[in-house]
């Protein structure tokens, strides 16, 4: 469980955060969503702690990862895996490198075992033989599940997504979203994914936040999403011709 | 005022870079692949720019040198001090600020940009440490091997074109650069690329790991990182030729 209580973030005096307060359930697929720019990559890195909130808390386990000490926070972060949205493989690594790499530098597993556990997480993201290729050889979807390896590769508690779904074809976003939901149910891992692709709000937001202009305006189900009658999250949710067509037949099948 | 917060932030991330390694076997590795990267590869560069300096030095020095009371053999001594004492450190320094220092500021920043950076934090490693500490190490290690050989490929580079263009001869130019050998030349050269192998690192390194932006900003970090590292070379130069050599 994670418990976001009252923060805000400002850079250069521009608050981009106003007082947002959120738990973020284990076991479940928890999605931030909002526009371009609302504010849900600096609310996803600020809960990891690469930004540092201006005010308020964000505990893990009982304890508060802004006032936490740097020691603390690495413990903390070798729980956590994250996606990021251009998947930040290392260039220079193979894939099988890019995913042993939490493992050289964390544990002190032989070169068999984390041989063993490398094919493991390549296997759970159904990848194979891709071991000695590079990350500019994969293709994106590819680059993603490798990424996704990465991230489970020391059984995180905490599993954070930055918009896996970014430049991929719907297909293969449903195939990541996938991943990401059973890895979550799987391990029962708190899992926190930032996206605007409503795909996937729909195919796996079991706990849905919105952010407008910095602000949570709304929180809910996947199923709830539909029937809400909050303007922006609307305006958000149904923006195409062809959304605004369903959302009306949707309000006249429920009138 | 923005000098000072720079100042500030870059011994800001001094202290994170020289701070304790999470595990010193990747440390250790990655120390290896930064002397392969920035050492070994600026070989071939420190030899041909060493072998013609030493040439041009010999010939000038010959072609100016028209008092009969001179001995010729002083431009084997001239060629030998200009190599020991500022070529072979500063020069070099100067030329592996261009070549090694765009290349760290531009690995960096395209790290910072494309979020690797961000990924080894995440995972609980100190990404100042891991990716700077390894090249400052590397270049303190292999830099002094660097001006050990261009100080030796310069003098023969001297000598080389004093026989081929018949400016002086072989046995003039051999007894030049033996004549009044001061050995503390050497370990001065040698404390001056000490110094400039750390501002050749960390400074380039310093404006990769801050950019924000693009690529268009990583090529802006990577021009600032090798100006500004050029100049402190400079002053830096000057500084221990007065702590040193005065």
């Amino acid at each position: 469980m994670i418990s976001v209580k009252n923060i805000s973030k400002s850079f250069s005096g521009e608050k981009v955060l106003h007082n947002i307060s959120v738990e973020f359930e284990p076991g479940k697929t928890n999605l931030i969503i909002g526009k371009s720019g609302s504010g849900k990559t600096v609310l996803l890195k600020s809960i990891i702690g690469l930004h540092e909130v201006d005010e308020g808390s964000i505990i893990y386990k009982d304890i508060d990862l802004v006032t936490m000490p740097q020691k603390q926070r690495s413990v903390l972060r070798k729980e956590m895996g994250m996606l990021f949205q251009g998947s930040a493989l290392f260039d220079s690594l193979t894939v099988e490198e890019n995913i042993r790499f939490p493992l050289d530098m964390f544990t002190s597993m032989s070169d068999k075992e984390k041989l063993d556990r490398v094919n493991f997480c390549l296997n759970r993201v159904n990848l194979n033989k891709v071991n000695h290729l590079f990350p500019a050889e994969l293709s994106g979807g590819m680059q993603k599940r490798v990424a996704i390896a990465r991230a489970i590769v020391l059984n995180p508690k905490y599993l954070f997504c930055d918009e896996p779904n970014s430049g991929l074809d719907p297909k293969t976003a449903l195939v990541i979203d996938k991943l990401i939901c059973d890895i979550t149910e799987e391990y029962h891992i708190t899992t926190i994914v930032n996206t605007h692709d409503m795909n996937s709000v729909m195919e796996i937001g079991e706990k849905v936040i919105f952010i407008h202009q910095g602000h949570k305006c709304w929180e809910g189900s996947n199923d709830e999403i539909l029937k809400s009658d909050h303007k922006e999250l609307n305006d958000f949710i149904f923006a195409s011709s062809f959304a605004k067509k369903m959302k009306s037949s949707i309000d006249q099948a429920s009138s | 005022m923005k000098m000072l917060s720079e100042l500030g932030r870059y011994f800001i991330l001094m202290q994170r870079v020289f701070s304790r390694p999470e595990k010193w076997k990747m440390y250790y590795r990655q120390i290896i692949r930064e002397i392969d990267s920035l050492g070994i590869n600026s070989i071939g560069i420190v030899i041909i720019i060493s072998i013609f300096m030493g040439a041009v030095v010999t010939l000038q020095t010959r072609y100016n040198l028209e008092n009969p009371l001179i001995p010729l053999y002083l431009i084997g001594l001239t060629a030998r001090d200009t190599m020991l004492l500022e070529f072979s450190s500063t020069i070099v320094g100067l030329i592996l600020a261009g070549k090694v220092g765009s290349n760290i500021a531009s690995e960096i920043g395209h790290m910072r940009i494309t979020e690797q950076i961000d990924a080894l934090e995440v995972m609980g490693i100190n990404s100042a440490c891991y990716l700077i500490l390894p090249k400052v190490i590397a270049a303190v290690i292999f830099n002094p091997l660097l001006t050990l050989l261009s100080m030796f490929v310069g003098v023969f580079g001297g000598w080389l074109a004093s026989v081929t263009t018949g400016a002086l001869s072989s046995a003039d130019y051999i007894y030049g650069i033996q004549y009044w050998f001061v050995p503390f030349y050497v370990s001065y050269s040698l404390i001056k690329t000490v110094v400039f192998a750390i501002i050749i690192t960390t400074v380039p390194a310093y404006y990769g790991y801050h950019v924000k932006g693009g690529a268009l900003e990583v090529g802006h970090s990577s021009t600032k990182g090798v100006v500004a590292s050029s100049v402190l070379i400079l002053l830096f130069n000057v500084i221990l030729t007065q702590l040193l050599l005065a």
